[in-house]
């Protein structure tokens, strides 16, 4: 097991079912997505040329991912240029080996983190910890969840799961006092712990929205603030970024700046865009004494030769989350990873295993809903059907489901066979119907009666009627 | 003008109806039908599960069937994209099954798209007393028919159009996926019979047996009144 995406076997129905059957998160995943999912198509269609933006940024992913060696040894020579360290990471445990030696070697003790989905997926807290570091995170929502324990249940949300009364319990808890359960009360606390924490602080660590190669320069986007003081109030700052990351030049950026945030929540943009090219130089007041930028590769270099490599384009905006009627209902969790929803349904096993995340490839209606609201148009049903095509050509496969399709496949070949079967299934199901609906249906067709009726075989087909009609 | 009726095995063998419904429509808007009694399945089951070896050998069942040159018009979105937009890939590396894939591809129209942007007709002299509202089908948006459907049921005499709360939400249907996981997909289309119900129509109108098989079936378990119809079927009635 890859510990990319889970820390433990994870029980996908088990998961969902308890997601359904809750109904505080059910509220809060519907408020939370259709607010979001407003947002993106008001973002999307207050530009006249969103189609061709979004056409021209999936065309720099693409280039960009055709050269990527070139375009990462560029940004190593760029941030080189400005004063900055580049680390190179082939997996979680390099990743988080480096950022412990920058630790030791600046004498941190102290740390704090600006949101980094990245750092997520490296797990780099426990580990942080287990050196004897303090961390803390200081995105409100991902504070939330440390304090709790928990992990993201959205890319950009990651304590959508929450209610107000929960995070006044949670801030309760750690501050020792009773904190009501306003939102203007818990923003103030929030703010005022956090601001201890900045002060004290070592070592920022940040992850990185994007970064120029032609110029060593790393985007960070957010709406608190918290990113910005992450990177300049510290003596060493550290952004760890997956090596998809890169952008080419420096016109390429308000490509993407006009899209994230609108994708996001239909922001033109986001409160802040922090624009960092080194750390601090000299005659200047602000800023680290240290930039350090980690690449981290952790399987995404494997994943550029497959049929998947368009999954490599996403910018980690969440919109195919929000967009998702599955997402909506079962919530991050359920889903087990780091990352989760329909983009989360194709990374999971792609980086862990595809053996051990049965479900995820099919946890999806493909309705398309994630492709539309994608801002690089990542045909995300054709990579969950491409992962499902894996499915059928693995050892474990279910030999019974494989014959079943190959069975029915020889009898819809066959027009006479297949009006026989049909002759079939109405003589067997149509006794059992009232007034032509069936209540339940025997064998795996069970599962669909739970929720609804299924409709028996007519009296008569279309083909059977064709006669007359002609 | 002349044109092959694709019906889909769904509709064959669940909802007659909306094929008769089909031809009626075309007949009275001039268009010459023909049924080739060969068809059965697209494919699109065995596509969408992985099974690529069997959706190829009902792709090319499809195309030796509809093979004669005319246009093919599909009371059905998911099956049309299935055709137009998987067809060409399925056959990616087979420069001659690709290209008679491409062939059919250009000739398939979905119902609505034919009668639109083929026909060039909006209002198709249908109709329909009561009121009515829209569920949009998944396979809609991937074709890009984002509007046809809603500008033809607009145009009908006695009309009632209702606008559907979350209309464009996938229904929860999804093939396999409805008996997969049973339990997300029917908080999916109970929450879609729920806006429905609270959209007070008479009728429910859907462009996909997939999708009515699944709604029908949930506002029947409901005990609703909502009657879940066809496009065809609506713009039949005169």
């Amino acid at each position: 097991m890859n510990e990319y995406a889970r820390h433990e076997h994870h029980d996908f129905l088990n998961a969902a079912q308890q997601a359904l059957a809750d109904p505080p998160l059910q509220a809060a995943l519907v408020r939370l997505t259709t607010t979001l999912m407003a947002g993106n198509r008001r973002g999307y269609a207050a530009l006249a040329d969103i189609d061709d933006l979004r056409d021209h940024a999936k065309r720099i992913k693409e280039h960009t991912l055709a050269h990527l060696d070139r375009y990462l040894e560029q940004l190593e020579a760029s941030v080189q240029k400005h004063g900055g360290q580049v680390h190179w990471a082939a997996n979680a445990e390099e990743g988080r080996r480096i950022v412990l030696d920058i630790a030791r070697q600046t004498k941190s003790r102290r740390i704090v983190k600006s949101k980094s989905m990245t750092s997520e997926e490296i797990h780099l807290n426990p580990a942080l910890e287990a050196e004897g570091l303090d961390v803390t995170e200081t995105d409100f929502g991902e504070f939330i969840i440390q304090l709790a324990g928990e992990r993201p249940s959205h890319i950009v949300a990651p304590a959508v799961h929450h209610t107000r009364e929960s995070i006044a319990r949670v801030l309760s808890k750690y501050s020792g006092e009773t904190l009501p359960d306003d939102p203007q009360s818990l923003a103030k606390a929030g703010r005022r712990l956090l601001r201890q924490k900045f002060a004290q602080a070592d070592m920022g660590i940040s992850g990185a929205n994007f970064a120029v190669a032609e110029t060593g320069t790393i985007v960070l986007i957010s709406n608190e603030g918290n990113a910005r003081l992450t990177t300049t109030w510290p003596r060493v700052h550290v952004a760890i970024m997956g090596i998809e990351k890169v952008l080419p030049r420096w016109i390429d950026l308000p490509v993407f700046l006009k899209l994230l945030a609108r994708a996001a929540t239909g922001q033109p943009l986001s409160v802040y865009t922090s624009i960092i090219t080194g750390p601090r130089r000299a005659g200047e007041r602000d800023g680290p004494e240290e930039f350090h930028l980690v690449l981290l590769d952790n399987g995404r270099s494997r994943v550029l030769s497959t049929p998947f490599r368009e999954s490599l384009q996403c910018i980690r905006c969440g919109a195919c989350l929000n967009a998702c009627p599955v997402y909506r209902r079962i919530g991050g969790h359920a889903y087990g990873g780091v990352y989760s929803g329909p983009i989360g349904s194709i990374l999971t096993p792609l980086y862990d295993s595809v053996a051990d995340n049965p479900h995820l490839p099919h946890v999806s209606s493909l309705c398309g809903a994630c492709q539309a609201a994608c801002p690089v148009k990542i045909n995300i049903p054709h990579m969950l059907i491409g992962l499902r095509e894996l499915q059928t050509q693995e050892k474990g496969k279910s030999r019974w489901e494989k014959l079943a399709y190959r069975l029915s496949c020889a009898v819809l070949s066959r027009p006479w066979l297949y009006r026989l079967t049909l002759r079939c299934a109405r003589f067997v199901l149509r006794p059992l119907a009232r007034e032509g609906w069936l209540r339940r249906l025997p064998g795996p067709g069970a599962a669909w009666t739970a929720a609804r009726d299924f409709p028996a075989p007519a009296a008569r087909s279309f083909r059977e009627s064709w006669g007359e009609l002609r | 003008m002349k044109v092959s009726l694709l019906v889909t095995c769904l509709g064959d063998a669940l909802f007659p109806d909306v094929g008769v419904a089909t031809v009626r429509l075309l007949r009275r808007l001039g268009v010459v039908v023909d049924f080739p009694e060969a068809q059965t399945c697209c494919g699109q089951p065995h596509f969408n599960s992985g099974y690529h070896e069997d959706a190829r050998d009902l792709a090319r069942h499809t195309l030796r069937t509809f093979d004669n040159g005319q246009t093919v018009v599909i009371p059905s979105g998911s099956c049309a994209a299935m055709i137009k937009l998987e067809y060409p890939h399925l056959f990616h590396d087979d420069p001659v099954w690709r290209s008679r894939a491409e062939d059919l591809a250009r000739r398939t129209h979905e119902l609505s798209d034919f009668l639109v942007n083929v026909l060039g007709v909006e209002d198709v002299g249908a109709r329909f007393e009561g009121k009515v509202t829209y569920h949009m089908a998944c396979h809609l948006r991937g074709l890009g028919l984002l509007t046809e459907p809603e500008r033809l049921l607009t145009r009908v005499k006695g009309l009632e159009y209702i606008k559907l709360e979350r209309a464009d939400e996938c229904c929860g249907f999804g093939g396999s996926f409805s008996v997969r996981y049973p339990g997300i997909s029917g908080a999916m289309v109970q929450d879609k019979a729920g806006f429905i119900e609270k959209a007070g129509v008479s009728a429910v109108v859907a462009t996909d047996a997939g999708c009515l098989m699944n709604i029908a079936g949930c506002l029947r378990r409901r005990g609703s009144s909502v009657q879940a119809l066809h496009l065809a079927q609506v713009l039949e009635m005169t």
